[in-house]
C-alpha cells in the first residue's frame, strides 16, 4: 500500500511502528544497563502511541485500555523494577562486551527482511491500513529473540524476553486491532509475575556465581569437563 | 530549436553560474557563522562573521613555501580539490530548483566529487613524507570508508522514493508530495546528519579547531599546505560544510526554494534558503558545544550506528512505505 | 547479385582480420623459438611485431563486427574428419575481441623492453618459452572467442589454461612460484571440468555439440539450472569469484609482469564471456534465482576482495586481489540483470548488463596499466614489496603519472572509466522499486551499498599503494636510485592510461556502440542512454539521473586555469624549504607511515574478516627491577579465511580418503591383475544385463 494514500494517521502509526523497531535495534547493541531499560521503557511507551493511535482510526475503544495498561507496566512498573534491581545488584554502570556489534546488527537487519518476507502472505489477506506493520512486528518479535541469544547478562536477557512480548502485543494490534481484553489482561499478569521471578533468579544467580553473566551456567553442563573454579587456579600458584 | 526556447536555456545557465558564485562567496559566511555563534555559546570573545574571508584574503596574498620534497601532486591537489567541490556545488540547488547544472552530476557523482577531492588530498598528505600526513590520510580514508556507504544508503532511499537520483527532480518530488511523514525519511535525515558532521571534520569525529596532532583528521592531512594552496583548501572545506547543510535542507525541508525564475520566489528562495541554513548551522553549534570529541576507535561505532540508522531507512521504505 | 556478393565479401572481412590475427599470433609464437640466448632480438623485435599485429588486428575485427552488428559463421575442415570446426564472430565475441586486442597491443609495446630483464644479471631465463606460450595463451583466447561448437571452446580453454600454467611457473627456480603454478593447474583443470559438464547438459538436450544446436535445446527448468550451476561454477573459477579464487593472489604476482595484465585483464574476461554466452546466450532464458545467487557471490567477491587487498604489501599481490573485487563488481551486474530479466524487465535488465560488461572493458584497461605500472616498477627497483619502496614520483615520473590514473580509475572516481561503470551498476540497483518481489526490493539496494563500501575502501586502498610506492621518502637505496622506464614501456602504459581516461570522459559514445551485443543477448538495447546527445549519459530517463562526464573534465581544467591566471601568475616562485611537520626536525624515512600502519585502523574495524595474528614482543636483558629493552618486534601475519575454513578441510579430508583406499594398493602384480579380472567380469556383467 502505498504510503501516500493514508491518511494522517495511519502515517503517523507507520512512523511509531519504525521507531518501536529501531528501539529494538538500539536494545541489540546497547552494552550498558541502564540506558537499556531507559530504552526498553521508550519502546513501550512508542508501542502505546501506536495502539492509541490505533485505537483512534478503528473506533475501537477497548484499545485505550490496551495502551493504559502497556504504559502502566512496560513504561512504569517493570522498567522500575528492573531498574531498583540493577541499583540494588550494584550493576547499574556494568557494561557488557559485546564481541561484533556490525555483525549482531547486520543480522537484525536480516531478521527484519526475513519478516518482511514472512508476512508478506498474511499482509495479503488483511484488509487493514496497518497491514505494513505486521511485519515490523514480528521483527520486533525475532529481534527480541537474538537479545536473548546473543547477550551473555541475566538482565538483557530479560529485557529480550519483555521485548518478544512487547512484539506480540504490536502484533494483535497491527493485524487484528487487539486481543480480547481478557487475553491481554492475562499477558500482562503474567510478565508482570516474570519480572518478579526473575528478580528472584537474579538473586540466586548472583550469589552462585557473584555474577549476573548467564554463561557461568554452561558449568552445568555434565558432558564439559569440569572448569577450574578460580580459586582452584589460585590455590596452584607458589 | 526556437530562439525563446533558446533564451530560457541561456537563462537556466546564467542562473546556475550565478547560484553556484553565490554558494562558494557565501560558505565562508557560514563556516563565520557556525564560529560566531559557537564562541557566543561558550561565553568566548567571538571573531566577526567576515573573519574567514579576511583570512582567505590574507591567505591568498602569502607567498607561497613548499617541502622540499613536494612533488607535482601536492601542488596540483588545491586546484583538484576545489574544483571537484566547486562541482558538487554546482549541482545542489541552493535557492532555485531545474538547474541545468543538476543534470551533470546527479546524487552519487556528487559522492563521487567529494571521494575525488578526499583521494588527491590524502594523496597530498602522504607526498612529504611526514608520520603527521600518513597518520591523517590513514584516518580520513578509514573514516571515509565508513560514511561514504551510509551516504549512498540514505542517497538510495530518498532516490528510491523520488524515482530519481537527478537532485533538482527530487526535490520537486518531495516539494509536489507535500506533508507526508515517512519514517525513512526520519531515520535518513539522522544519518544524513551524521556522517555529514563526520565528513566534515566536526565534532564527535575530528574537532576544526584542535592543536593537538595526534587527534588530527583533516588537519592532519594539510599540515604541510600553505598560501593559496592552504586557502583553497580551506575555501573547499568551507562550500562542503554548506553543501551538506543545503542538501539536508534540500532532501527534509525544501519548503520555500523557488520552482521558477520569477522575482517574488527568488526572493522568497534567498530568504528561504538564507533561514534554513542559519538554523542548521546554530543546530550544528548545539550539537558541538554539548558533545566532546570520541576516541578515535569510536568513531568506527559513530559511523557504524549511521550506516544502521541509514540501512533501517532503506528497510522501512520498502517495507513499511510500499507494501508488498 | 552483385550487390549482395560485395556485401558478402565485406561482411567476409572481419573474420578475415580476425584469422590474421591467429596467424599473427602463431607466427609470433615461432619467431620466438630462435630467441635462444644469443639471438634474443627475435623475441624483441620479432615475435613482440607479430603480437603488436595480432592485437591491432584483433582490434579492427571485433570492432567492426560490434559496430556493424556483424554475425559471421565459419566452418573448419581440421581435426577428426567428421567433426569441422564451428567459428563465429558476434557483437558479443567482437566486444571481447577488442578488449583483447587492446591489452595484446599495449603488452606488445611494453614487452620488448621488459623482457630484456631475463637476458640480463646473474641467472638469465631461457627466452623461447616465454615467446611460445605467450602465443600459445593469446591464441588460446582467440580461438575460444571465436569458437561456436563446444568442441574448439573446450580445447582452446585448455589451450589457454595449460600455456597460464607454463607462464605462472616461467620463474620456476622459486620454490613459491612452482606451488602458484600447480595451485593454478589445478584449480583451472576443476573449473574445466566443470565446464564441461555444463556443455555436456546442454549438448544433451540440443542433440549436437554446436552452439546453434544449444540454442536451440529445450531445457526443463531443473537441468537449465544444473547447466547454469555447472557453468557459473567452472567459469567463476576461472574469473576468480569467491571462494574459488585462491588461485589468483599467488598466481598473477609471480608471473612476468606483462603476463599478469593479460591474466587479469584479458584470461579472467574469458570466464566473464563464459558466463555471459552460456547463460545469456546458449540457455536463454534466465531466471531470477539464479541472479540472486550470482549478486550475493559477486557481492562476497567484492568485498572480501578489497578488504583482503588491502592487507596487502606486495605490489602485484594488492592488485591481483583488487581483480578479484572487480570481478565481484561485473558479477554483480550480471547477477542484476539476470533479476530484472527473470522478472520481466528487459529493459531494466540491459542495464545491468551494460554496466556489467562495460566494466569489464574498463576493468581490462585500468587492471592492466596497473599490472604494467608494477612492473615498471619492478624492472627499475625489483622490488615487490610496498614497504621497501616511496618517492618514485621523483625518480619515475612518467610511470607514476600512469599508475596515478590507474589508481584513479580503479578507485571509482570521476572523471575515468571506473566510476561510469559503477555509477551503471549503482543506477541499475536503484531500479529495484519496479520489482514485485518485495525481498528483491531490499536485496538490490543493499548490494548497492555493499559496491559503494567496496569502492570507498578500493580508494582507500590505492591511497595506500600509490601513496606509499610514489609519495614519500624513499625507505630502501636502490629505490632512491631508480630512474624512468624505456619508452617503449611508457608506450604501453600510455595506451591504457589514454583509454582509461576516453572511456571515461566520452561513455556515451561506447554505451551506443555496444548496443548490438545486448539486441544480440537479450533483444532490446537502452533507448535513453543517448538521449540527451553524447554530452549526457541517461541510462533510465533524462529526468532519472544524467552524468556529464565532459563536463566534469572541462570545469577541472577551468579551475585549474582560472587558478593559475588568478594565484600563480605574478604570484612569487615558490619557496622550497624543510617540511614544517609541526617542528619535527630530522624527518628520515622510518618515520613515515607504512603499508601495513595505513590499514591499521581498518584492520582494527573489520578485524573479523581476516585470521590476524599480530603481536609486539619485547626481547630484555639484564636483571634488576627495570630490566634493558634490547628489541622490540612486531610481526603481523594476515591470511584469507577461505583457505583456512576451505580448502584446507578438503584437502584433509582427500588425504583422510586416500589413507583409507590406500590398502588396495599392494604393489604385487597379481593383485593388479586380479582387479583387472574383477573389473572385466563386472563390466560384462554390465553389459549383459
Amino acid at each position: 500500500m502505498e504510503l501516500t494514500t493514508l491518511g494522517l494517521y495511519n502515517q503517523a502509526i507507520i512512523v511509531f511502528a519504525a521507531l518501536v523497531l529501531f528501539t529494538s535495534f538500539v536494545m541489540l547493541a546497547q552494552p550498558r544497563i541502564q540506558p537499556l531499560i531507559y530504552t526498553f521503557a521508550w519502546q513501550g511507551l512508542l508501542l502505546a502511541v501506536v495502539i492509541v493511535l490505533a485505537a483512534i482510526v478503528s473506533n475501537h475503544p477497548h484499545l485505550y485500555i490496551s495502551a493504559a495498561l502497556t504504559v502502566v507496566l512496560k513504561v512504569g512498573l517493570i522498567p522500575w523494577l528492573l531498574y531498583r534491581l540493577s541499583i540494588r545488584l550494584n550493576m547499574n554502570y556494568e557494561t557488557e562486551t559485546i564481541t561484533h556489534p556490525s555483525m549482531l546488527l547486520l543480522s537484525g537487519a536480516g531478521l527484519v527482511v526475513f519478516s518482511y518476507f514472512i508476512a508478506a502472505p498474511i499482509v495479503h489477506l488483511s484488509g487493514l491500513a496497518t497491514r505494513n506493520t505486521i511485519a515490523v512486528s514480528i521483527a520486533v518479535e525475532l529481534l527480541g529473540m537474538l537479545i536473548m541469544i546473543a547477550r551473555k547478562t541475566a538482565m538483557a536477557q530479560v529485557i529480550g524476553f519483555m521485548s518478544i512480548e512487547n512484539g506480540l502485543f504490536f502484533a494483535a494490534v497491527v493485524s487484528t486491532y487487539g486481543m480480547p481484553l481478557i487475553v491481554e489482561l492475562g499477558v500482562a499478569f503474567d510478565v508482570m509475575v516474570a519480572s518478579i521471578l526473575f528478580g528472584v533468579f537474579f538473586f540466586h544467580l548472583r550469589d552462585s556465581f557473584d555474577s549476573l553473566d548467564v554463561s557461568h551456567l554452561n558449568r552445568l553442563s555434565e558432558t564439559d569437563e569440569a572448569m577450574p573454579l578460580p580459586e582452584a587456579a589460585e590455590v596452584k600458584q607458589p | 530549436m526556437n530562439s525563446l526556447a533558446m533564451s530560457s536555456l541561456t537563462i537556466a545557465w546564467v542562473m546556475a553560474a550565478l547560484q553556484t558564485l553565490i554558494f562558494i562567496a557565501a560558505a565562508p559566511l557560514m563556516a563565520g557563522w557556525v564560529k560566531r555563534l559557537k564562541c557566543h555559546m561558550q561565553n568566548r570573545a567571538a571573531p566577526a562573521v567576515w573573519q574567514p574571508y579576511r583570512d582567505l584574503a590574507k591567505l591568498m596574498r602569502k607567498d607561497m613555501v613548499l617541502a622540499e620534497n613536494a612533488s607535482w601532486l601536492f601542488r596540483a591537489t588545491p586546484y583538484i580539490v576545489f574544483g571537484a567541490t566547486l562541482l558538487a556545488a554546482a549541482a545542489v540547488p541552493l535557492v532555485v530548483v531545474h538547474l541545468p547544472t543538476a543534470a551533470i552530476a546527479d546524487l552519487i557523482v556528487l559522492v563521487g566529487f567529494f571521494a575525488l577531492a578526499r583521494f588527491f588530498t590524502a594523496l597530498a598528505a602522504l607526498d612529504i613524507g611526514t608520520a603527521f600526513g600518513g597518520m591523517g590520510a590513514s584516518r580520513e580514508m578509514t573514516v571515509a570508508a565508513l560514511a561514504e556507504p551510509a551516504m549512498l544508503m540514505v542517497v538510495f532511499t530518498l532516490a528510491m522514493t523520488a524515482g530519481t537520483t537527478n537532485l533538482s527532480t527530487a526535490t520537486e518530488a518531495v516539494l509536489q508530495a507535500g506533508v507526508v511523514l515517512r519514517p525513512s525519511f526520519l531515520f535518513a535525515l539522522f544519518a544524513l546528519a551524521m556522517v555529514a558532521v563526520a565528513e566534515c571534520g566536526r565534532i564527535p569525529v575530528d574537532n576544526p579547531a584542535t592543536h593537538l596532532e595526534l587527534t588530527m583528521l583533516h588537519e592532519a592531512m594539510i599540515l604541510e599546505y600553505g598560501g593559496r594552496h592552504l586557502a583553497l583548501i580551506e575555501w573547499a572545506a568551507q562550500i562542503k560544510l554548506m553543501i551538506y547543510a543545503v542538501l539536508i535542507v534540500d532532501f527534509f525541508f525544501p519548503w520555500g526554494i523557488a520552482r521558477d525564475f520569477n522575482a517574488v520566489s527568488l526572493t522568497i528562495g534567498v530568504i528561504a534558503g538564507t533561514a534554513k541554513v542559519m538554523l542548521l548551522a546554530m543546530l550544528l553549534v548545539v550539537w558541538e558545544t554539548v558533545l566532546a570529541k570520541i576516541r578515535l576507535f569510536r568513531a568506527p561505532q559513530f559511523l557504524g550506528f549511521a550506516f544502521l540508522l541509514a540501512l533501517l531507512g532503506m528497510l522501512t521504505s520498502v517495507v513499511l512505505e510500499t507494501g508488498s | 547479385m552483385v550487390d549482395n556478393m560485395v556485401d558478402n565479401m565485406v561482411d567476409g572481412v572481419p573474420l578475415f582480420l580476425a584469422y590474421s590475427a591467429l596467424i599473427c599470433t602463431l607466427l609470433s609464437g615461432v619467431v620466438s623459438l630462435f630467441a635462444v640466448r644469443r639471438h634474443p632480438g627475435f623475441l624483441h623485435f620479432g615475435s613482440f611485431l607479430f603480437l603488436f599485429l595480432a592485437g591491432v588486428t584483433d582490434v579492427i575485427a571485433g570492432g567492426w563486427a560490434l559496430l556493424t552488428d556483424l554475425t559471421v559463421t565459419d566452418r573448419l575442415a581440421l581435426g577428426l574428419p567428421w567433426l569441422e570446426w564451428h567459428l563465429r564472430l558476434d557483437p558479443l565475441t567482437g566486444f571481447f575481441m577488442v578488449l583483447l586486442g587492446t591489452l595484446v597491443t599495449a603488452t606488445s609495446l611494453y614487452g620488448p623492453s621488459y623482457t630484456r630483464e631475463y637476458t640480463q644479471g646473474d641467472a638469465p631465463q631461457p627466452l623461447p618459452p616465454l615467446g611460445v606460450f605467450t602465443a600459445t595463451f593469446i591464441l588460446g583466447m582467440q580461438m575460444l572467442l571465436l569458437a561456436d561448437d563446444a568442441l574448439v571452446f573446450m580445447i582452446f580453454w585448455e589451450l589457454m589454461s595449460a600455456s597460464g600454467y607454463f607462464l605462472v611457473a616461467y620463474q620456476h627456480q622459486h620454490a613459491a612460484n612452482r606451488h602458484a603454478a600447480f595451485l593454478y593447474l589445478l584449480l583451472a583443470h576443476v573449473g574445466a571440468l566443470v565446464i564441461l559438464l555444463a556443455f555436456g547438459v546442454l549438448a544433451a538436450f540440443g542433440d549436437g555439440l554446436t552452439f546453434d544446436q544449444m540454442r536451440a535445446a529445450q531445457l526443463s527448468p531443473l537441468w537449465a539450472m544444473l547447466a547454469f550451476a555447472f557453468a557459473f561454477l567452472g567459469f567463476g573459477t576461472k574469473a576468480g569469484m569467491v571462494p574459488l579464487h585462491v588461485w589468483l593472489p599467488d598466481a598473477h604476482p609471480v608471473a612476468p609482469s606483462h603476463i599478469s595484465a593479460l591474466m587479469s585483464g584479458a584470461m579472467l574476461k574469458m570466464g566473464i564471456y563464459g558466463i555471459v554466452r552460456v547463460s545469456f546466450d546458449l540457455i536463454g532464458e534466465v531466471h531470477w534465482e539464479w541472479g540472486v545467487v550470482m549478486l550475493i557471490v559477486g557481492t562476497a567477491s567484492a568485498l572480501l576482495g578489497v578488504l583482503y587487498a588491502l592487507m596487502q604489501h606486495d605490489l602485484k599481490r594488492l592488485l591481483a586481489y583488487h581483480s578479484i573485487e572487480n570481478i565481484g563488481i561485473i558479477l554483480m551486474g550480471l547477477g542484476m540483470s539476470m533479476i530484472f530479466l527473470g522478472s520481466g524487465h528487459p529493459l531494466l535488465g540491459t542495464l545491468a548488463l551494460v554496466a556489467a560488461l562495460y566494466h569489464t572493458l574498463n576493468h581490462a584497461a585500468f587492471k592492466g596499466l596497473l599490472f604494467l605500472g608494477a612492473g615498471a616498477v619492478l624492472y627499475r627497483t625489483h622490488e615487490r614489496d610496498l614497504e621497501r619502496m616511496g618517492g618514485l614520483i621523483h625518480r619515475m615520473p612518467v610511470t607514476a603519472f600512469m599508475f596515478l590514473v590507474g589508481s584513479v580509475a580503479i578507485s571509482a572516481l570521476p572523471p575515468f572509466n571506473g566510476f561510469v561503470s559503477e555509477w551503471l551498476t549503482f543506477q541499475a540497483a536503484l531500479q529495484a522499486p519496479a520489482l514485485d518481489n518485495g525481498v528483491l526490493r531490499i536485496l538490490l539496494p543493499v548490494a548497492a551499498a555493499m559496491l559503494a563500501l567496496t569502492g570507498a575502501l578500493a580508494a582507500a586502498c590505492f591511497v595506500k599503494a600509490f601513496g606509499i610506492a610514489f609519495l614519500g621518502r624513499p625507505r630502501t637505496h636502490h629505490v632512491a636510485h631508480a630512474h624512468e622506464v624505456p619508452l617503449g614501456m611508457l608506450l604501453g602504459m600510455g595506451l591504457l592510461a589514454t583509454l582509461c581516461l576516453v572511456l571515461g570522459v566520452l561513455p556515451t559514445p561506447a554505451i551506443e556502440a555496444m548496443a548490438p551485443i545486448t539486441r544480440l543477448l537479450v533483444h532490446t538495447a537502452l533507448p535513453t542512454a543517448a538521449a540527451q546527445g553524447w554530452l549526457w549519459l541517461t541510462p533510465v530517463s533524462p529526468q532519472g539521473a544524467s552524468y556529464s562526464a565532459p563536463f566534469v573534465l572541462l570545469a577541472l581544467v577551468v579551475v585549474y586555469g582560472l587558478g593559475y591566471l588568478f594565484l600563480k601568475r605574478g604570484a612569487a616562485p615558490a619557496r622550497r624549504c624543510y617540511p614544517w611537520d609541526c617542528g619535527f626536525g630530522q624527518l628520515n624515512h622510518r618515520m613515515e607511515y607504512t603499508s601495513t600502519s595505513f590499514t591499521q585502523l581498518i584492520r582494527h574495524v573489520f578485524g573479523a574478516v581476516w585470521k590476524v595474528d599480530e603481536g609486539v614482543e619485547t626481547t630484555t636483558a639484564g636483571g634488576g627491577p627495570i630490566p634493558r629493552v634490547t628489541g622490540i618486534h612486531h610481526h603481523l601475519h594476515v591470511q584469507d579465511w577461505s583457505w583456512l575454513k576451505v580448502y584446507l578441510p578438503i584437502g584433509h579430508l582427500v588425504l583422510e580418503a586416500a589413507k583409507r583406499v590406500g590398502f588396495i594398493q599392494s604393489g604385487s602384480i597379481h593383485t593388479y591383475l586380479r582387479y583387472s579380472f574383477g573389473t572385466l567380469v563386472f563390466l560384462l556383467w554390465i553389459v549383459s544385463l
